[in-house]
């Protein structure tokens, strides 16, 4: 079944260079109201049959991590012959890295502000969409023997807490829930991303960890979650966006739609995301 | 004396550098010199001079710029204290196991800095294979403290000494040693008054050495030691961490790591090594 469907992406690869050219002339001519984005929304939606090919780099954030892999299988499994790599990080390093050439065809940031250097430098092709959201939430060990319930636990002698860095999406959005609950918080470490974070805690190293609930919902019980009441006060928006400097730009729409559509909405709902 | 040696020594080897340099010599050598010597200019071309004072004025600069010269030299007395009988057991004993142990001195040579920082972290982390009993026995954590940066950095240098010592002691006359042995000193008494004196520039430029790569260590740091300022947040991590947020000041801060390193390093090349 898959080799059919290989021999006919083949087959169909003129007709998709066709294709091509033709959306790029209706994006020129500015006649068609829909963008790009959307066209290859609804040719995806079509059919698996089209043949896009290539391969494309997609820098996402670290909490993605697990999603997008998983989305990506899927992904490349309905178009044969195109392959999706990816560069996971905080989403600071990743828009540092666009902004210095590095080769990337998609960025998905875990904050808008990360993801507005990218747009401000020029680097990326329109406008950013939000596909999820993500709300914080305190990382504590099996059980929570430590019985941390609120934010303000957290400032209790003796208990060692890691923070993301302010530089990165989670480090914000925890100075944001902080803020907000009147919480002085001295942490033991700034982390770099939050899945390291979130190790701190796995390890036993930390006591706990100011994550989002999507890590806590994928760290598969290494780690239980503890909700506290200021976390709306930081919901962090995620933006996706095909970027400038692609060289599969076809790819890289056609993945974007992927992500926008709503089969990729339901694997990221149940993985702990919040809808847009 | 010892200078008057020193200077008849290097005479013949000025004889020999006179007249031209083989072009197959030259022409390596110098790309060599470029390749090394451009990333410092990119960074002094590129550095933001008016940024500059402001930074500087920053206290947080300093107080990373002291964390890390007060941990690379304290490292650096750890290699010394650790490294120097190391290196005389390796050279001079028949004690088995030494192939063994001397291979083991240049695992952390090989091994990336942050699968040294890991593997430090499930030893001694808090739930680690000897840090849990440091943690009940002690109430001692050393991830997340100034102890642990140096642990890291410690772990990177001591080869350095041990590699340049082991290999001066292979390079020592054994008969000056032999003939103090017959006059009846103890083996202690011999390393004491006759190894150690004559091992000295080798010491010397093995502490430089692993003074220097403890000052820019990073991955084993970072990993092991985590990150806050003031007390495990060295330059190396400052820099890492300014970039992703602001480019500028990154480099201000790597300029300021660049000339207080090579001032030190001058320094101590013109007190240690014009003897040599």
């Amino acid at each position: 079944m898959s080799s059919l469907t290989r021999r006919r992406a083949r087959l169909l690869r003129p007709a998709a260079a066709v294709a091509a050219v033709a959306l790029a002339g209706t994006a020129l001519a500015g006649c068609s109201s829909s963008s790009p984005t959307d066209a290859a929304a609804s040719s995806s939606a079509s059919g698996s049959g089209q043949a896009l090919s290539g391969t494309i780099t997609v820098f996402a954030a670290a909490s993605l991590q697990k999603t997008f892999t998983a989305l990506s299988a899927t992904f490349e499994k309905e178009h044969p012959g195109t392959t999706v790599k990816f560069s996971f990080g905080g989403s600071d390093t990743l828009a540092a890295q666009i902004t210095q050439g590095a080769p990337a065809d998609v960025f998905a940031a875990a904050s808008q502000k990360t993801m507005q250097t990218v747009v401000t430098a020029g680097d990326s092709t329109g406008t950013p969409t939000v596909f999820v959201k993500n709300t914080l939430e305190i990382a504590v060990a099996p059980g929570n023997p430590k019985g941390i319930k609120t934010l303000a636990d957290l400032t209790k002698s003796g208990l060692k807490v890691a923070e993301c860095a302010s530089t990165v999406p989670c480090g914000s959005a925890a100075v944001k829930a902080l803020a907000a609950a009147n919480v002085k918080l001295t942490p033991v470490t700034y982390e770099t991303d939050v899945t390291s974070a979130l190790t701190k805690v796995e390890l036993g190293e930390v006591d706990a960890a100011l994550v989002y609930h999507s890590d806590i919902v994928g760290a598969d019980g290494k780690v239980d979650g503890v909700v506290f009441s200021t976390a709306s006060a930081a919901v962090n928006s995620y933006p996706i966006d095909v970027l400038k400097g692609s060289t599969n730009s076809t790819l890289a729409q056609a993945f974007v739609a992927f992500i926008l559509s709503d089969s990729s909405e339901q694997v990221l709902l149940k993985a702990g995301f919040q809808a847009p | 004396m010892i200078r008057k040696a020193g200077r008849t020594g290097r005479r013949p080897g000025r004889r020999l550098n006179q007249g031209r340099a083989p072009v197959a010599l030259l022409l390596p050598s110098l790309l060599g010199l470029a390749f090394m010597v451009l990333p410092v200019i990119g960074l002094l071309v590129r550095t933001p001079w008016r940024q500059f004072t402001a930074d500087l004025a920053d206290t947080d600069t300093w107080t990373a710029l002291r964390l890390s010269l007060e941990c690379a030299t304290a490292a650096t007395g750890v290699s010394l204290v650790l490294g120097v009988p190391m290196a005389w057991l390796l050279a001079r004993t028949e004690l088995p196991g030494r192939g063994v142990a001397r291979a083991m001195v240049a695992v952390p040579l090989v091994l990336p800095p942050v699968v040294g920082g890991m593997s430090l972290l499930l030893v001694f982390g808090r739930t680690g294979l000897l840090g849990s009993y440091l943690d009940r026995w002690f109430g001692i954590t050393l991830p997340f403290t100034t102890a642990g940066v140096i642990m890291a950095e410690s772990f990177v240098a001591l080869p350095f000494l041990v590699i340049s010592v082991e290999a001066a002691l292979h390079g020592l006359d054994p008969a000056i040693e032999e003939a103090a042995a017959t006059s009846g000193a103890g083996r202690l008494q011999i390393f004491r008054w006759i190894t150690l004196p004559n091992l000295l520039p080798a010491i010397a430029a093995g502490a430089v050495l692993a003074w220097a790569r403890a000052l820019g260590e990073f991955g084993a740091t970072i990993t092991f030691a985590g990150d806050f300022p003031g007390t495990t947040q060295t330059m190396p991590l400052a820099v890492y961490l300014a970039f992703q947020d602001d480019p500028q000041s990154a480099i201000v801060l790597s300029v300021v790591l660049l000339a207080v390193s090579i001032t030190l390093l001058a320094i101590l090349r013109d007190r240690l090594f014009t003897r040599v």
